[in-house]
């Protein structure tokens, strides 16, 4: 029997840990770094632990419980938790990939003087993202929602000396807030539609058929632009490439388990409400598909590892809302029936699921390359690496492998379930995933033949932070490579049905087995389609970046245009900034606003002092200072009580 | 023709009349001391003709008391008057009220 106290500990754990850092740690042991990562570590772990727990009670879910936490009339508002199969996969997730952040951490945060701020905010940050995936309604959601977002505010501005770090964390948090400020507007139509913030009751109606129509389609739409700028899609997919200039650790878990998670992780826990609408669940599906091979494309050119890698996850957070879009529209359709809700969850979850463990990874690998090469990012500036950190290469390439989708690693069996099943149901997008395929096994192996093959290119001389200035680069310590490994045997075994990949059942879906994935397809042989272009991805990249035959510098001077349009980033940051802040907001927005503000609210403010001024100025006459007009004035106003007196007795 | 209470009282307000006259029209301030000097002592002749004519027979002399009172006060007054109109000559060199308005706004 698993009491529900479990649940409200899993979260309470690592909010204890912000607690325990922040004022007895901080305080008054500053000098013992390495206790403010114990402490997270073994709150971490303890966390994780339930959360196996939690996973293996699936025979009593849903499990949760309620309390008040404020009531106006009629309106209450509650906290409550709750767990089902998506959360309890969602648990482990966050608290296991968070767990190895932070021993990962232990190594390369190593001597920063912000140690101990560092372990609280990702207490702070993990904290948020459990109580996220845990809470069971919509307006707790909310609440932890922007809690994601402060931690990742507080992450990425985490060296907030370096200006770009302080721009990159408010336009992470400005750049959500767009999105944020639709969900809030989806809730509030949920509220006054149907009467209740619990998802579970919400998801129910909608399946009914109790709420519908448009008032849903806009609340659908609202919560969906609210995972659009938590999960970094199209269009406000621009603060993530920025969200680089944190710390490599905090990158990764932001990319892995937190913050982009969450947004996938909504539009799953609300299906059933946009499954009931046509338009919102194909939206969704367009807007994954689109969000896929557009931020591929941009990660083809980009030199700076992390910045690849950044919109190498752009693009497969797409593929997670076109795996929930493209069997949703399926339901929406009537081509399946309702009960098949769980298969979407499971379909997009999934990759969720696997993408977690080697994207993180691939952003330790960057970091403990970066680590080694004297703090650059610049992959330009690399090369060679294989020779001097074999742990590092094969891991990093194992995450590479996984994430081109190459069987038998994990990345294969979740981006084959979405392509498979945008085939079915969503063609057009079919066509976009696939060429998607090609992209990212190309720019991965771009990476890793710029990375770790050729010869040695110097990396950063200039000692920057978090360098040691040194020549020959080296292996990373042992507390940094050791959760690279762990991952690493995720990143492989993750997709697989009789291990970690058992979660695509556990969820809902139903695995195909180790080899018969190619040979029991039906009439199209879509995963040998896909891994045959996933594998001609790797071999443009290896005639172009490693053998040569190919000049990288050729190809770009060739298409020009494009090459510029792409490394430009199609402009997108350009038209924010010149159009969007300058245009619309300085001129537009902003000016009527202040317009109002000069002359409506300080002509208010100013007006009333005015009148007093004046009236001050009036009535300042009337003190002469001679007693014998003030005489004046008393007799006078005597002679009045008096005649009113005798006239009105 | 015998003297009733309205002869007093006449008495009294033309008295009262005069000193307020003097008290807000007059700019000498020794001069409204004294205005209102009249004024209190026409209160006075009130004050004993009320008692004299509105409670006869009683041995109770209110009125009377209440007018020895007022001269008291009023000689106290006359003292802390003068001293303060002397003050203000030693310091401006004139007992005119016009002058003295330092409380004007």
């Amino acid at each position: 029997m698993l009491p529900t106290t479990v649940l409200w500990a899993i979260f309470l754990l690592p909010l204890f840990s912000l607690v325990f850092i922040g004022l007895i740690l901080r305080p008054f042991f500053n000098n013992y770094p390495k206790l403010s990562g114990y402490t997270i570590i073994s709150c971490l772990t303890a966390a994780l632990g339930l959360s196996i727990w939690v996973l293996t009670s699936s025979d009593q879910f849903p499990i949760g419980s309620t309390i008040e936490w404020a009531a106006v009339g009629d309106f209450k508002i509650n906290l409550g938790f709750v767990a089902d199969r998506l959360t309890a996969i969602m648990l482990i997730v966050v608290t296991g990939v968070s767990l190895l952040v932070q021993i990962y951490s232990q190594g390369y945060m190593r001597g920063d003087p912000g140690y101990h701020r560092y372990f609280a905010f990702m207490s702070l940050f993990t904290a948020s993202m459990l109580g996220l995936v845990l809470a069971s309604n919509l307006l707790l959601v909310y609440v932890f929602w922007e809690g994601v977002g402060l931690g990742s505010y507080l992450l990425i501005g985490f060296w907030f000396h370096k200006p770009s770090a302080a721009a990159a964390a408010k336009k992470a948090f400005i750049v959500t807030r767009f999105g944020d400020f639709g969900f809030l507007i989806g809730i509030l139509i949920l509220y006054f539609t149907a009467g209740t913030f619990n998802i579970a009751e919400l998801n129910e109606l909608a399946m009914l058929g109790v709420i519908g129509g448009t008032a849903l389609t806009l609340a659908a739409l609202g919560i969906f632009s609210g995972a659009v700028g938590k999960s970094a899609q199209f269009p406000l997919h621009t603060w993530l490439p920025d969200a680089m200039e944190g710390p490599t650790p905090v990158s990764s878990l932001i990319h892995a388990a937190t913050m982009v998670a969450a947004g996938v992780y909504l539009v799953a826990r609300t299906l059933p409400i946009f499954v009931s609408s046509e338009t919102a669940i194909m939206f969704v599906a367009v807007i994954g598909g689109v969000t896929a091979i557009f931020a591929a494309s941009m990660g083809l050119v980009m030199n700076d590892i992390k910045r690849v890698l950044a919109y190498s996850t752009i693009s497969q957070l797409g593929y997670m809302m076109l795996g929930l879009g493209a069997v949703g529209v399926g339901i929406a359709q009537g081509e399946l029936g309702e009960e098949f809700i769980w298969l979407a969850i499971a379909v997009g979850m999934f990759h969720l699921f696997t993408n977690a463990f080697f994207k993180c990874l691939l952003f330790l690998g960057a970091g403990s390359v970066s680590h080694a090469s004297g703090g650059t990012f610049d992959m330009r500036l690399m090369g060679g690496l294989r020779k001097y950190m074999p742990w590092t290469f094969v891991t990093f390439l194992i995450g590479a492998l996984s994430l081109s989708g190459i069987w038998p690693l994990a990345g294969f069996w979740s981006k084959d379930g979405i392509i498979l099943r945008a085939w079915e149901y969503t063609p057009v997008l079919f066509w976009l995933a696939i060429i998607t395929v090609f992209m990212t096994a190309f720019y991965m192996f771009r990476v890793v033949f710029m990375t770790f093959g050729g010869k040695y290119r110097g990396g950063e001389q200039s000692p920057g932070h978090g360098g040691h200035g040194h020549g020959e680069p080296h292996e990373s310590p042992l507390v940094m490579v050791f959760p690279m490994v762990i991952l690493a045997l995720f990143a492989i075994g993750a997709g697989w049905a009789f291990w970690a990949g058992g979660a695509f059942e556990y969820l809902g879906g139903y695995a195909h087995g180790f080899f018969d994935v190619f040979t029991n397809v039906g009439e199209e042989p879509l995963p040998l389609i896909s891994l045959t272009i996933a594998l001609a991805g790797i071999m443009l990249a290896y005639a172009m970046y490693s053998a040569r035959w190919i000049s990288p510098e050729k190809v770009s001077q060739t298409f020009a245009p494009l090459y510029t349009l792409l490394s430009r980033k199609y402009y997108m940051d350009e038209l924010y900034e010149r159009i969007f802040v300058v245009r619309v907001l300085h001129r537009g927005l902003f000016y009527v606003i202040q317009t109002v503000d000069t002359y409506v609210v300080d002509g208010i403010v100013n007006g009333l002092a005015n009148v007093t001024v004046l009236a001050g100025s009036g009535f300042r006459r009337l003190q002469t200072g001679q007693l014998q007009s003030y005489g004046l004035a008393i007799v006078l106003g005597i002679l009045t009580i008096m005649l009113v007196w005798f006239v009105y007795k | 023709m015998s003297l009733g209470i309205e002869h007093y009282l006449i008495l009294s307000a033309i008295l009262f009349s005069i000193g307020l006259y003097g008290a807000l029209a007059k700019r000498n301030a020794v001069v409204i001391l004294m205005c209102i000097e009249i004024m209190l002592n026409a209160v006075n002749i009130a004050m004993v003709a009320f008692s004299r004519y509105l409670m006869p027979d009683t041995v109770v002399l209110t009125g009377q008391v209440f007018a020895i009172f007022i001269m008291t006060v009023a000689a106290a007054e006359a003292a802390v008057g003068l001293a303060i109109i002397i003050t203000i000559y030693r310091n401006r060199r004139s007992v005119d009220v016009e002058q003295a308005d330092l409380m004007r706004g």
